[in-house]
Parts: C-alpha cells; structure tokens; sequence
C-alpha cells in the first residue's frame, strides 16, 4: 500500500469516516492511481486497463459484508474519469462506501467524474453512501461530475445516500435507473452550497415492471450567491409508485431551480412530485432564541437538523 | 419578578394607529402563578411576546427583578431568565425532540433527564425522544414537548401563552398538574398563565383581567374569580372540556 499523506488522510475521514484501512474489500484511489486494493472471499475488486476505474464482483449471497471504493484528490490542475462497475450477485446484501475528496490549493482545476454502473441482481440489496467533500484554498475549482447508473432486477433493493455539504465548487450529477418488476429504489440527497457554487443534480428513473417503486427526496440549503438545480423525473410504464421530493431552504442570494418530470404510460403507475423552497421560518428562529440561541445559533442549528 | 410600567404597544393598520395595549401596569411577584384572562383579542397574547421580547412596546418599560429589560432582544431576555411557551409550537424539520429540550435546558444533559421533562408533561417518553419536531406530530403533542422545552429552561419567569389549546381533555388534568407542580417548586420564580379555563383559573394566585388593551380588573383568585364566573365575562370563561 502506498503511503498516502496527512491531506489525503483528512479526505478519506471526511468522505468515508475511515481513519486507516478499512474492514472488508476496498479500492483506494488517491492522485489518479490505486494506493491501496483488498478483496475477498465474497467481493473480487479487479482493475480496468490503463487505471480507468474498476470491477466489482459481488457474489451471490453474500451477507453483512461492506465495500470502500473513495478517492482523493490533491493535485492542482488533475481531470479524471473513472469508470466503476459494480456487478451485484443474486440475493446479496451489502453496503457501499464510495464518495470523493478534493483539496486544491492551487491555482488549476481540479476534476473527479467517477461514472458508477449498478448492475442490481434479483432479490439483492445494496446501501450505497457517496459523500463528496471540497477543501484547500487555491484558485482553481473543486469539480465533481458523478455519474450514476442503476439497473435493478426483479426484487432488488437500492437505498441510496448522496452528500454534499461542503467545497464543491461545481457539480453536476446525474442519476438514473432502470427498475424490473418489485425493485425498490430509495434516495436521499443531501447538499449544501454556498459562496459561488453551482450545484446540478438530475435524476431519470424508469419504473419498468409492476410493483416497482422509488423514493427521491432531496434537502438542500443555497447560500450566498450559489445556485441548485434539483431535475427529477420518474417515468412509470406499468403499475408502480414513485415519488420525488425537493425541499430547499434559501438564504441570502442563493438560487433553486426545482423541475418536475412525472411521465405516467400506465393506467395503475401512481406518482407524485412534491418541492417547497422558502426561507428559514421566522417563528422557527423565534423559538430557537426564546431558549437562548443568538439568531446565528439559531439559524446554525435548523439547518443542521435540516440536512441531518 | 417582573414589572411592566406604563407599557402601551400600537400597531398601524391601513394608515390608522391601532391601540392594542394601553398604559398597562402590573407587578408579577415571585413565588406567584398569575394568570391573564379576558377576551379574545383583547392583548393578552400581544402581553406575552412583549414580555418574551418578540414584540417591542411603543411606550412603558419592562423590569426584571428591578433590571431593565425594555431594550433587550429576545436571546438576551431568554438568558436573562425569561421562558416563553408558544400558542402555536413550531415544528422544525429533522430537530429531534431530545435535541430541542437539550437546547432549553441549555447544556448536556442525559437520555433519562429529557425524558423526564417530557413525562412530565404526560408523554411516554421513550417514543418521543427520537422523533423529529414535524408535521408528523399532533397538534396536542407538540403542544406538551412545547410546555417541557420551557420546564426544561427553569427559568426565573415563565410564560404560557394558553397551553390548553389544542391539548385533548385527558391531557388537560395532566396540565393542570403539572402546573402544579411548577408552583409547588416556585421558589424565586413566577409563572404567566394567559387562560381562559377556568381550573386554570382555579390554580392561580393572582388573575388580571384584560380588556380592550387595557386592565379591567386585578387582584387574587378568590376575590376575581367568583365575579368573573358570576358577571357577563363568565361567558368568555371556558368551565367545560377544551
């Protein structure tokens, strides 16, 4: 394993709470190369060609295990593509930890686009937490331009977590999924932008056999001058239900754009979009300060429960 | 103790000066539980913002245990002792139960001492502590996590802007004991009741009844309340369920 440094190990504590190597299969990928690669018994981690990403085998059946995929990124001025797919056996049931840290303190670009390709098997579960964390003061940007692809078999299960609450300066992530009959996809997206920050997310989910289902809820805070697009659209093509949700808290010149998509090609395919965006309730900073909070406090501690 | 002198609060309705409090003078002594009562709009709630600092009066002062407090805004009258009960709780999205009477209280405290400020206020605490301060709450429960985040402060002055509203009959003698009980440990403390339930009424030292922005009547339980059962303003006396 190579010796990754004190920045890069803040990254990796930031994006996937891992403090040295961790438990399970893992692939850790710092300044475009692998610096440290475990498999085992039940999860074989194999390299693309030319370090373009990696494969994940997950055997059928395998239970309770994990895999860490994070990547860290501390060189001014380096543009990666990764591609990783993730082949997921039969009635497994796993938890994935990807997610991305970038500190820049120079005056280039920095960009990670990690392409990700689910390939859900029947009766399979997976939890997929991708956490994407900005630092480092250079000039040059922070870019994050995930790209996520979910295709889920019959009575599979995906539970999807996305977090971005700081440092990103630019991001555009795109998601979809393809869902056979009884899949069941559930996501939560998490973000916060802030000074300049543009922040995209896109989300196109196929609801292609009967009794699937999705859950697409989205929290987000704009502050400052940043700017969201949250674009979810479901399309349902046989009796299922699907459900997207944007709830967004605005401050002070902050920008959200909040586009609904539902395409129904079924009589018995049920959806709903819902989205509010407002500013923080004046009674609830209010409350806060009749306990005590200064209004800053106050204001601190909504939105920390907020995106909690 | 608290004491407002010559208090008046006016707001401008469509270019007209509207007067909703009046020269209001009343002394709350520590050690005592009074409640404000009188008819709807007549600036009892207006009574309470002002004295929680959510309001500015026009005119008059606000003196706490002889400490002038006119000008402070409401965190500063919070740490100075001041608690205050919403008439309509506020629910946050993602706050959890336990984080907001950690908040009240102030400090650290453990699982079993939140847990007791909400059974306190009769709710089974155990299945509150973890859930979120939102729409998924009834009105009546967040109602009594409101009155434990002020139980939880122990402040010098407490207010209660009607905490029977919206809390269901078999609650309500729950209330009434645990305003009992505040009363029973006052010490060095006083405790607002804005109310117009009459057991409410029944547990109080001292009723101010107030009318039109102004104190029509003032003085201890047994020498108003039986006037106010037996006159006109009986009717504006809730004697039955909430």
């Amino acid at each position: 394993m190579k010796e990754l440094d004190s920045i890069q190990k803040r990254l990796l504590m930031e994006i996937a709470d891992l403090h040295g190597v961790p438990e399970g299969a893992f692939n850790i990928r710092a300044n475009g190369e692998s610096a440290a690669r475990a498999s085992t018994a039940n999860i074989e981690i194999v390299p693309k060609a030319e370090g373009k990403g990696i494969d994940i085998h997950i055997a059928p059946n395998t239970k309770n295990e994990s895999v860490h995929i994070p990547v860290v990124l501390t060189k001014t001025g380096l543009k990666e593509v990764v591609y990783n797919d993730f082949y997921i056996g039969e009635n497994a049931d796993v938890t994935i930890v990807a997610g991305c840290g970038i500190d820049n303190c120079g005056p280039k670009d920095a960009e990670h686009d990690g392409i990700h390709r689910f390939y859900v098997g029947k009766g399979a579960k997976i939890r997929y937490v991708e956490k994407h964390y900005g630092s480092g003061d250079g000039s040059g940007k922070r870019i994050l331009n995930p790209g996520t692809e979910v295709y889920m078999e019959e009575n599979s299960t995906a539970e999807m977590e996305m977090v971005q609450i700081k440092g990103v300066d630019d991001t555009t992530r795109t998601t979809t999924a393809e869902l056979a009959a009884g899949a069941k996809l559930v996501v939560r997206e998490r973000l916060m932008t802030h000074g300049d920050q543009r922040a995209i997310s896109v989300y196109v989910v196929h609801l292609n056999g009967e009794g699937s289902s999705a859950d697409v809820v989205s929290r987000s805070v704009a502050r400052d001058r940043s700017f969201q697009k949250f674009d979810a659209k479901i399309v349902g093509s046989a009796p299922c239900s699907g459900h997207t949700e944007c709830d967004s808290i605005i401050m002070d010149e902050g920008r959200i754009l909040a586009v609904p998509g539902l395409e129904a090609n079924h009589v018995d395919a049920a959806l709903v979009h819902e989205a509010a965006i407002g500013k923080i309730a004046g009674e609830q900073l209010i409350k806060l300060m009749t306990l005590g909070l200064t209004e800053q406090e106050a204001e601190e501690q909504i939105i920390n429960g907020f995106l909690s | 103790m608290l004491e407002l002198q010559h208090l008046s609060f006016r707001v401008d309705t469509e270019g007209q000066d509207k007067e909703i409090l009046e020269d209001i003078n009343l002394l709350i002594p520590n050690g005592k539980l009074i409640v404000i009562t009188g008819p709807n709009g007549g600036g009892k709630s207006t009574t309470a913002r002002i004295i929680a600092g959510i309001e500015k009066p026009t005119e008059g002062r606000i003196l706490l245990d002889g400490e002038d407090i006119t000008e402070l805004g409401v965190t500063e009258r919070a740490r100075a002792g001041i608690a205050y009960a919403f008439q309509q709780p506020v629910r946050f999205k993602g706050i959890k139960v336990r984080d907001l009477v950690r908040l009240a209280a102030g400090k650290k405290i453990s699982t079993g001492e939140a847990c007791s400020y909400l059974s306190a206020v009769g709710l089974c605490a155990r299945d509150y502590i973890d859930r979120e301060v939102n729409a998924s709450l009834s009105g009546g429960e967040l109602k009594r996590i409101e009155i434990a985040t002020v139980l939880a402060r122990g402040s010098r002055l407490s207010v209660f802007d009607e905490p029977e509203a919206g809390i269901d009959l078999w609650s309500f003698q729950n209330l009434i004991e645990v305003f009992q009980n505040m009363r029973k440990n006052i010490r060095d403390s006083s405790i607002v009741i804005i109310s117009h339930q009459e057991r409410i009424l029944n547990i109080a030292d001292e009723i101010v009844v107030l009318v039109g922005g102004k104190i029509q009547k003032q003085g201890n339980r047994d020498e108003i309340l039986p006037e106010l059962l037996s006159s006109g303003a009986a009717r504006q006396v809730c004697r039955g369920a909430v």
